[in-house]
């Protein structure tokens, strides 16, 4: 049998090389694959992780696509240190989405600036409502969070697919299931720079980061309800003992890690897509939770890890269309990267031992 | 420092823009730039599978004429619109987005690169450099009827359907017409998969069709899940997209091939000749191009597994629908409720077609929504 013991310090030492291997190693193996392939290693390699820079458009690209992934992850990363394991993010994002979107084309005429501001906090309300049942039913019933929340993610995809082909379906789209366009003002717009004009699609919805990742690094670090989290995370029998209300820590994370990727949806949607339609989410909410772990649950780390993965993700595309390196090629040293950086981590943290079964 | 920021960011932007100009002049008199957009990954059957048939007829016919670049498993939404916008940047002269879900970013990339020429399948909507391509799927659905109404003996046809939209619901109404037209007691029954592509829920759907005594099965679902369950329990089907027959050598009685080789070859030739357009008609069917059998976007595989009879008949069929001989969807027409379509002498156009919403004649219950 294998078990890992928590190592008593974590080497100062090994948190630099650590990553350092992961990496190597991950090359390593990359080179060794696409050789055996019969791709040209050293382009494969250069495709995938710098090509997303090689334009000023494609760094944009990396953080429009980033985006989703990192509010999400945030979110998600005050419930994983308190050790709650909200797996629906991606129904939370859905909800979010088209509570928000019902709104702007139920109310197309409301002109008012603050149109999208008011459908940030309605994506909000709906994704926290999401993750409001699996709290309720785990503080109150003691119900798994991780079965319920990933139970509701179907039901949310079946939702959003009943709404855009019934009620709130577009009378001009063929029968196809598409809403009308959202109205301009639920329209999240590209940032003009004075000069430049357009840096590819970045958009406005790229502030909500840039408020968030600070705010939530005062939260969980310089607040009280911060280090609730942590120690209830870390030593529940203390959190207890210090007098901690369990229930009402669980029920705050989830509830700001739903409203978060509700948000993420809103942004996302209102950006990019700019109508409801049959998929919004395209996996961000489960992608998210790799970004918090890799992120180390920690706002800069999320950073990040949202920016490896997105840039990744863009890589392997252009690995694709340049090379002809089919997806599930790049899908495999996708994940070999994420195996050596989490198995990386965990060696850091933990000693393996091994053992006979008795 | 916001000064200096900007003037890296302009430098940059310049570099880059510069840079592409030089690589683009460098291709120039080179071959045609090619990009197709996938749904999925190709595999071997269904529909992306078609479209990667297509695209190597397109190799096989133009060889070092064109340059193809295909991105495949691309969702339907923002990865969409950054492909298709990376293919337009990467020098694609023309670019072939070959899913539905495609259109908004089809049109959006479509605006900021007004040189190159888009080619949505299967939309509505285009514009000065979209054009929109579809095939008539539903005239092969109509020699399948023809074929299960003589086949079945229960008299009961059990068809899987994707979603309830204008485009499978031609399909169950020209299958009906084609049933009815050799035998008036045969009648459809719906199961709706609520996917296009999904071997389990389309192999249950099969297994219900079955116990419920249909003896010939049909799909407008991706998989060849249902013909397999056919071919273990004894029953008849019919092949979608892309010949089935490896899959079921005894169920399949054929298939209705999707052949967009000759659109792709003639769109591109277009655009080498300087002659490539939209048609006409910015947001309707009308204009679109929207090939069938004659124009042999659709094809009809070998029919098999059935009398020399039958297979006669079936010809008949095809070679009545090419000639224009049958008019599928002429008048008198009465959906399932007895509510008059269309009187004697009159036929449905291409826009009733998409507006459908009912069931014909011939099909059991009524369309969900």
């Amino acid at each position: 049998m294998i078990t890992f013991i928590p190592r008593d310090k974590v080497s100062k030492n090994w948190t630099i090389i650590g990553p350092i291997l992961s990496i190597f190693l991950t090359i390593f193996f990359g080179l060794l694959i696409f050789t055996f392939l019969g791709y040209n290693p050293l382009e494969t390699l250069y495709q995938i992780f710098l090509s997303p820079f090689s334009r000023i458009d494609r760094i944009s690209d990396i953080l429009v696509k980033a985006c989703p992934l990192i509010i999400v992850g945030i979110g998600l990363m005050l419930c994983f240190r308190a050790n709650v394991w909200n797996i629906g993010a991606e129904g939370q994002f859905i909800m979010g989405t088209l509570l928000a979107g019902s709104f702007a084309l139920l109310f197309p005429s409301v002109e008012t600036k603050f149109f999208i501001f008011i459908m940030i906090v309605i994506g909000f309300i709906g994704g926290a409502l999401w993750a409001f049942i699996p709290a309720i039913l785990k503080t109150k019933l003691n119900v798994n969070e991780i079965l319920v929340s990933l139970m509701l993610v179907y039901v949310a995809m079946l939702f959003i697919d009943f709404i855009v082909r019934g009620p709130l379906r577009d009378p001009m789209s063929f029968g196809f299931p598409l809403s009308k366009p959202y109205p301009e003002g639920a329209i999240i717009n590209k940032i003009p720079f004075p000069a430049i004009g357009y840096l590819g699609q970045l958009h406005y919805g790229i502030l909500f980061i840039i408020l968030l990742i600070p705010i939530s690094w005062l939260f969980v670090n310089k607040t009280l309800s911060g280090f609730k989290i942590n120690v209830l995370g870390a030593a529940p029998k203390a959190a207890k003992f210090a007098g901690f209300k369990q229930n009402t820590i669980t029920i705050t994370v989830l509830l700001i890690s739903g409203g978060l990727a509700g948000v993420a949806g809103v942004i996302e949607v209102s950006a990019n897509i700019g109508q409801l339609q049959p998929e919004v989410s395209f996996g961000y909410g489960f992608t998210a939770i790799i970004v918090a772990f890799l992120g180390r649950l920690n706002p800069i780390g999320i950073l990040f890890a949202g920016i490896i993965i997105a840039t990744v993700k863009l890589g392997a595309d252009n690995a694709q269309m340049s090379m002809g390196i089919p997806k599930v090629v790049t899908g495999l040293f996708e994940g070999i990267l994420l195996f050596f950086l989490l198995t990386g981590e965990t060696l850091q943290k933990y000693k393996i031992k091994w053992s006979k079964v008795t | 420092m916001l000064k200096f920021c900007m003037r890296i960011f302009s430098l940059f932007a310049l570099s880059a823009s510069v840079v592409f100009f030089i690589f683009n002049s460098a291709f120039a008199g080179k071959p045609t730039k090619v990009g197709f957009v996938y749904l999925t990954t190709p595999g071997d059957h269904g529909w992306t599978y078609a479209h990667e048939l297509g695209k190597q007829m397109v190799e096989k016919r133009f060889g070092n004429d064109v340059k193809v670049s295909v991105v495949e498993n691309v969702p339907e939404g923002p990865d969409a619109t950054r492909v298709i916008r990376e293919l337009a940047k990467q020098g694609n002269e023309i670019i072939f987005t070959t899913s539905f879900g495609y259109m908004e970013p089809t049109l959006k990339v479509a605006k900021e690169f007004p040189n190159v020429k888009f080619e949505h399948i299967t939309g509505y909507k285009r514009s000065k450099n979209v054009a929109t391509g579809n095939i008539r799927f539903y005239e092969g659905r109509y020699i399948q009827g023809v074929v299960a109404g003589l086949m079945t003996k229960t008299n009961k046809i059990g068809y899987i359907g994707a979603y309830p939209i204008a485009e499978v619901i031609m399909g169950i109404n020209s299958f009906a017409q084609g049933l009815r037209s050799v035998n008036k007691d045969a009648s459809i029954s719906v199961i709706w998969a609520n996917t296009w592509y999904d071997p389990v829920k389309e192999a249950d759907a099969a297994k219900v069709h079955i116990a419920e005594g249909a003896d010939i099965l049909a799909q407008h679902t991706d998989s060849p899940a249902m013909l397999q369950i056919a071919e273990k329990k004894g029953a008849l089907g019919f092949g979608q997209s892309t010949d089935m027959s490896a899959f079921a050598p005894k169920a399949q009685l054929f298939a209705s091939i999707n052949n967009w080789g000759p659109y792709y070859i003639r769109k591109i030739e277009e655009l080498k000749s300087g002659k490539w357009n939209t048609g006409d008609g910015p947001n309707h069917w009308a204009g679109n191009d929207w090939g069938g059998l004659k124009a042999e976007m659709l094809l009809i595989s070998k029919f098999q597994n059935m009398p020399d009879s039958v297979a006669k008949k079936a010809q008949e069929a095809l070679d009545g629908l090419k000639s224009g001989k049958i008019n599928i969807f002429a008048g008198p027409l009465v959906d399932n409720t007895g509510k008059e379509i269309i009187p004697a002498g009159k036929s449905l156009d291409d826009g009733a077609l998409w507006g459908m919403n009912y069931y014909l004649k011939g099909v059991n219950g009524k369309v969900p929504g």
